[in-house]
C-alpha cells in the first residue's frame, strides 16, 4: 500500500515541530493531545482492571492480599472517572468539533484551552506519583474520615491531583459555554444547532457549576489530613455526611458528564446512519438541559444506607425517578428516528445502537436504585458495580468510541478499516455484557463490592465476568492497533465522507488551521436528510 | 445617569478567531462571569459546612466567635470596602483614557488589599500565641483572660472545647481561601499597574482592568458574608 | 464597541451606602435581639452584595446572559443547602 500525502494545508501538517504542539492554540490540536493523554491513563486504569479480575477468579486471595487490593481499586477508579470518562468526550471530540460545528475558528479562550490541558497533565502526573508511591486504598470516593484520618496510603497527593485535574475540567466548561453563546455562525440559532453542542452545553453547566464543589471538598481533606485541623472528623463533632453531601453534590452529576456528552454524539451518529432527521429534535435538545438541573437534585442516592434522614432519603428518592424522564425521552426519539430511517450499520451506527441497549438497562437499574428500599438491600453490592459500568463503560465509551470512529477521518484525514471496526465493536458489545450482566446477578446475591474474596457460590459468575473482562479488553486494543494503522495506510478520507449535514463536514478533511476559509452562514436546520437517500454511504473512499 | 460611550476601538488587541472587538469583549466578560460563579460554589462547599455545624454547634461557634476581635474585623471590612471604590474608579479612568488616574487608583487598589493581609497576618499571629490556631497546640479555656469579662456569655464553661476548634477549623479555612484569592488579586494588580503605566489601556481596550476589577469586587463580597458569619455572632 | 460609564458619583453614593450599612451591621450586632441577629447580619450582608454586584460590578448595566450567570451560581448554592438541610434538619 502507498503512502500518499494531503494535498492541501491543514492542521496537522502547517507545522511539524515539536513545539508547534506543545505551544499550540488551535482547538483541533490541543484535541489530539488530550487523546493521547487519556488513551494512556485508559491503559492505566484497565491495567489495573485486568489485575482486580484475574484475582477474583478465585473465592481466595490467591494474585493479591486485601491492601493490595484496595489499591487497585482505588486507582482503576480514580483514573477512569477522573482522568478518562470526565475530560474524553468534552475535551476530545468537543475540544475538536465544537468550533467548527457551529462555524467559528477556535474556542472562545484558546490560551485557556492550552492551558487546560497542562492542568490536566499536572493533575495526571500527580495521581500517577501517588500511585507510583503506593497509591491510595479510599476508592475513588475519598470518603471520610477514613480518607481524612485513618488510612496510611497517599490520600494527600491522590486527592490534590484530582483537585488540579478538576481546573482544566472547570476552564472547557467555561470556553464552551462562552463559545456557544457568543461565537456561532450567521444564522445558526439556537434550534439550529447539531445536539451534540446542545448536550456539550448542559455538560459544561454541569462542569462549571459542580466542579468546584469537589474541589472545595477534597481541599478540605487535604487540610484536615495534611495540618490536622479538624473538619470532618466525627471525634471532634465534625460530620462525615457533610462530606457525603458534598462529594455526591459534584460526583453524582459528574455521571452526566460522561453520559451526556456521549448522548450527543449518538445524536449525530443515529441521525447520519438513519438518514433521517432526529425525531423530536427540540426534545432532546431541552431533555439535555433538564439532565443537567435535575441532575443537581438527586445526589442523596447515594446516601441511602449512611445515617441521611429517612425524609431526605424519600425526597432524594423521588428527585431520582424525575431524571429518569429526559433520559426515557433520549431513547424514545432516538428509537424513532431510526424507525422511519434508512439503517445502515457502519462500525460508528454499531456503537451506537449498543449504546442505546446498554444505556437502558444501566438506566432501568438505576431505577432499583432510586427506590429506597431496594438500595437497602443491594447498597455496596455488585449490582451497583454493575449498574455504573452500564452507564460510565456500556453508555459512555461506547458513545466515545462510536463516536472517534465517526469523525475520525475528519480528525485525521483517513479512513480507518471498516471491516475490523465492526468486527471490534462486535467484541466489545459481547465482552462487556459478559463482563458485567453477571454482576448484576452476584449483587443481587449479595455479593459485596470492593472486597477481595468471596464465598465459593460465586465463582461460576465470577469466571463469567473475568472471561468476559479479558474479551472486552481484545476488543479496546483492536481498535488501538487498526487506528495507528490508519494513520499511515488508512485510504484518504473525503471532506464529508458518510454524506452527513453539519459545518463540520463542510471543510476539508482533515480542517485547515482556521476550520474554514470564510464564515459560513447557515440556512437551514441541523439533520438536513432527505429521508431513504443512500447514495453517499458506500462512496466514502476518496 | 449612565453614559453611553463609544470611543474608537483599540483593534490591536482583537484576536484572530474573533469578529471585533464587541464580540471579544462580551466574551471576556460572559467568561468572566462563568468564572466567579465557580467561585460562589467553591466558597459556597465551606460556607455549606460553617452552615451546618453553626446549627449543631451554636453555643461553641458564639464561645469561638468571642475571641476575634471585632475591631480589627470591621477596620479590614472598611479596608476592603475602600478598596472596591479605588478599583471601580480605576475602571472609570480606563474607560475615559485616564493613565494617571489608572495607574494611581489601581496602585491604592493594591496598597489597601496589602493592608487587609496586614492586618489579618497580625490576627493569625494572635490566635497562634492565644494557641487557637486548630491542631495540636490548640486549646480552649473557658473565660479567658485574653476576652474582656461583658463579652463573655456565662455559660461559656459548658462549652465543647472541641468544637470551639472546628469553629476556628473553618475560620482559618474560610479567611486563609479568601486571603489566598486576595494575593492572587494583587499579583495581577502589580502585572497591570505596570502595563498601564505603559499605556496599555483606553477607552478603546480596558478589557482587562474590567475584568480584574470583577474579580476584586467578588473576593470582597465573600468577606461581606464572612465577617457577620465568623466576628459577629452573639 | 460601546458600553456604560457609571460616573463617579454613583461610585461614592454606593461606597457611603456600603460603609454605613458596614456601621448598622456592627451595631446591630451589639443589640441582644435572640434569633434575629443572625438574619439581620445576612440580610444586611446579602444588600451589601446586591449593591456591590449591581453597581460596582456593572450588572446592572450589563446584558441579561450576565444576570443570569450572576444568579446562577447563588441558585445552585441554595440547591445545595436546601437539600443538605433537607437531612440535616430532620435527622436523629
Ligand atoms: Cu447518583
Amino acid at each position: 500500500m502507498t503512502v500518499q500525502g494531503f494535498a492541501h494545508r491543514n492542521y496537522l501538517n502547517a507545522d511539524y515541530r515539536f513545539r508547534s504542539w506543545l505551544w499550540t492554540t488551535d482547538h483541533k490540536r490541543i484535541a489530539i493531545l488530550y487523546m493521547i493523554s487519556i488513551t494512556m491513563f485508559f491503559f492505566v486504569g484497565g491495567a489495573a482492571a485486568v489485575l482486580f479480575r484475574l484475582e477474583l477468579m478465585t473465592p481466595r486471595g490467591d494474585l493479591t492480599i486485601a491492601e493490595t487490593y484496595n489499591r487497585l481499586f482505588t486507582l482503576h477508579g480514580v483514573i477512569m472517572v477522573f482522568f478518562f470518562l470526565i475530560p474524553s468526550i468534552p475535551a476530545v471530540l468537543g475540544n475538536f468539533l465544537l468550533p467548527m460545528m457551529i462555524g467559528a475558528r477556535d474556542l472562545a479562550f484558546p490560551r485557556l484551552n492550552l492551558a487546560s490541558w497542562y492542568i490536566f497533565m499536572l493533575g495526571g502526573v500527580m495521581a500517577v506519583g501517588a500511585i507510583i508511591a503506593g497509591g491510595a486504598d479510599t476508592g475513588w470516593t475519598f470518603y471520610t474520615p477514613y480518607s481524612s484520618t485513618y488510612t496510611n496510603t497517599n490520600v494527600i497527593l491522590m486527592a490534590l491531583g484530582v483537585f488540579v485535574a478538576g481546573f482544566s475540567s472547570i476552564l472547557t466548561g467555561l470556553n464552551f459555554i462562552v463559545t456557544i453563546h457568543t461565537m456561532r455562525a450567521p444564522g445558526l440559532t439556537w434550534f439550529r444547532l447539531p445536539l451534540f453542542v446542545w448536550a456539550h452545553y448542559a455538560t459544561s453547566l454541569i462542569m462549571v457549576l459542580g466542579t468546584p464543589v469537589i474541589a472545595i471538598t477534597l481541599l478540605l481533606v487535604v487540610l484536615e489530613r495534611g495540618l490536622g485541623i479538624p473538619i470532618f472528623d466525627p471525634k471532634m463533632g465534625g460530620d462525615p455526611l457533610l462530606f457525603q453531601h458534598l462529594f455526591w453534590f459534584y460526583s453524582h452529576p459528574a455521571v452526566y458528564i460522561m453520559i451526556l456528552p456521549s448522548m450527543g454524539v449518538i445524536s449525530e451518529i443515529v441521525a447520519c446512519f438513519a438518514r433521517n432527521r432526529v425525531f423530536g429534535y427540540k426534545f432532546i435538545a431541552f431533555s439535555s438541559l433538564a439532565i443537567a438541573v435535575i441532575g443537581f437534585l438527586v445526589w442523596g442516592h447515594h446516601m441511602f444506607v449512611s445515617g441521611q434522614s429517612v425524609y431526605a432519603g424519600m425526597v432524594f428518592s423521588f428527585m431520582s425517578m424525575l431524571v429518569a424522564v429526559p433520559s426515557a425521552i433520549k431513547v424514545f426519539n432516538w428509537t424513532a428516528t431510526l424507525h422511519k430511517g434508512a439503517v445502515s450499520l457502519e462500525t460508528p451506527m454499531l456503537y451506537a445502537l449498543g449504546f442505546i441497549g446498554l444505556f437502558t438497562l444501566g438506566g432501568l437499574t438505576g431505577l432499583f436504585l432510586a427506590t429506597l428500599a431496594i438500595d437497602v438491600h443491594v447498597h455496596d453490592t455488585y449490582f451497583v458495580v454493575a449498574h455504573f459500568h452500564y452507564i460510565m463503560v456500556g453508555g459512555a465509551v461506547m458513545g466515545y468510541l462510536g463516536g472517534i470512529h465517526f469523525w475520525w477521518p475528519k480528525m485525521t484525514g483517513r479512513m480507518y478499516p471498516e471491516w475490523w471496526g465492526r468486527l471490534s465493536a462486535g467484541i466489545i458489545f459481547i465482552g462487556f455484557n459478559l463482563t458485567f450482566f453477571p454482576q448484576f446477578v452476584l449483587g443481587y446475591l449479595g455479593m459485596p463490592r470492593r472486597v477481595h474474596e468471596y464465598v465459593e457460590e460465586f465463582q461460576v459468575l465470577n469466571v463469567m465476568s473475568s472471561a468476559g473482562a479479558s474479551i472486552l479488553g481484545v476488543g479496546y486494543l483492536i481498535p488501538l492497533a487498526y487506528l495507528i494503522w490508519s494513520l499511515r495506510y488508512g485510504p484518504l478520507a473525503s471532506a464529508n465522507p458518510w454524506g452527513a449535514t453539519g459545518l463540520e463536514w463542510q471543510t476539508e478533511s482533515p480542517p485547515t488551521t482556521f476550520n474554514f476559509d470564510k464564515t459560513p452562514v447557515v440556512r437551514e436546520e441541523a439533520y438536513h436528510y432527505d429521508t431513504g437517500l443512500t447514495e453517499a454511504s458506500h462512496s466514502h473512499v476518496l | 445617569m449612565e453614559i453611553t460611550a463609544a470611543p474608537m476601538p483599540d483593534t490591536r488587541h482583537v484576536a484572530h478567531h474573533f469578529d471585533d472587538a464587541e464580540q471579544q469583549f462580551v466574551a471576556a466578560e460572559l467568561g468572566m462571569w462563568v468564572f466567579l460563579a465557580t467561585e460562589v460554589l467553591f466558597f459556597g462547599g465551606v460556607f455549606c459546612g460553617y452552615a451546618i455545624y453553626r446549627f449543631k454547634y451554636a453555643a461553641e461557634f458564639i464561645a469561638g466567635s468571642h475571641r476575634l476581635d471585632v475591631w480589627l474585623g470591621t477596620v479590614n471590612t472598611a479596608v476592603l470596602l475602600t478598596s472596591s471604590l479605588t478599583m471601580a474608579l480605576a475602571v472609570h479612568a480606563a474607560q475615559t483614557s485616564r493613565r494617571g488616574a489608572l495607574v494611581r487608583n489601581l496602585l491604592l487598589t493594591l496598597l489597601l488589599g496589602a493592608a487587609f493581609l496586614g492586618v489579618k497576618g497580625y490576627e493569625y499571629h494572635h490566635k497562634f500565641e492565644e494557641r487557637l490556631v486548630p491542631g495540636r497546640n490548640f486549646r480552649f479555656v473557658a473565660h479567658s483572660a485574653h476576652v474582656p469579662e461583658s463579652l463573655q456569655p456565662a455559660k461559656e464553661e459548658k462549652v465543647d472545647p472541641r468544637q470551639v476548634e472546628l469553629f476556628f477549623s473553618l475560620y482559618f479555612a474560610m479567611t486563609g481561601l479568601h486571603a489566598l484569592h486576595m494575593i492572587i488579586g494583587i499579583g495581577v494588580l502589580a502585572v497591570l499597574i505596570v502595563a498601564a503605566g505603559r499605556g496599555a489601556f483606553s477607552g478603546g481596550y480596558f478589557t482587562p482592568i474590567e475584568m480584574t476589577g470583577l474579580y476584586w469586587h467578588f473576593v470582597d463580597i465573600v468577606w461581606v458574608f464572612l465577617f457577620p458569619l465568623l466576628y459577629l455572632i452573639r | 464597541m460601546s458600553f456604560h460609564i457609571v460616573p463617579r458619583s454613583t461610585y461614592f453614593k454606593v461606597f457611603a451606602a456600603l460603609v454605613l450599612l458596614l456601621v448598622v451591621t456592627v451595631l446591630a450586632a451589639k443589640v441582644p435581639l435572640g434569633v434575629f441577629n443572625t438574619p439581620i447580619a445576612l440580610s444586611i450582608g446579602l444588600v451589601k452584595a446586591t449593591l456591590i454586584v449591581l453597581y460596582f460590578m456593572h450588572v446592572r448595566y450589563s446584558p441579561p446572559l450576565v444576570r443570569v450567570f450572576a444568579a446562577g451560581g447563588f441558585l445552585w448554592l441554595a440547591i445545595m443547602f436546601a437539600l443538605t438541610f433537607s437531612d440535616v434538619l430532620t435527622r436523629h
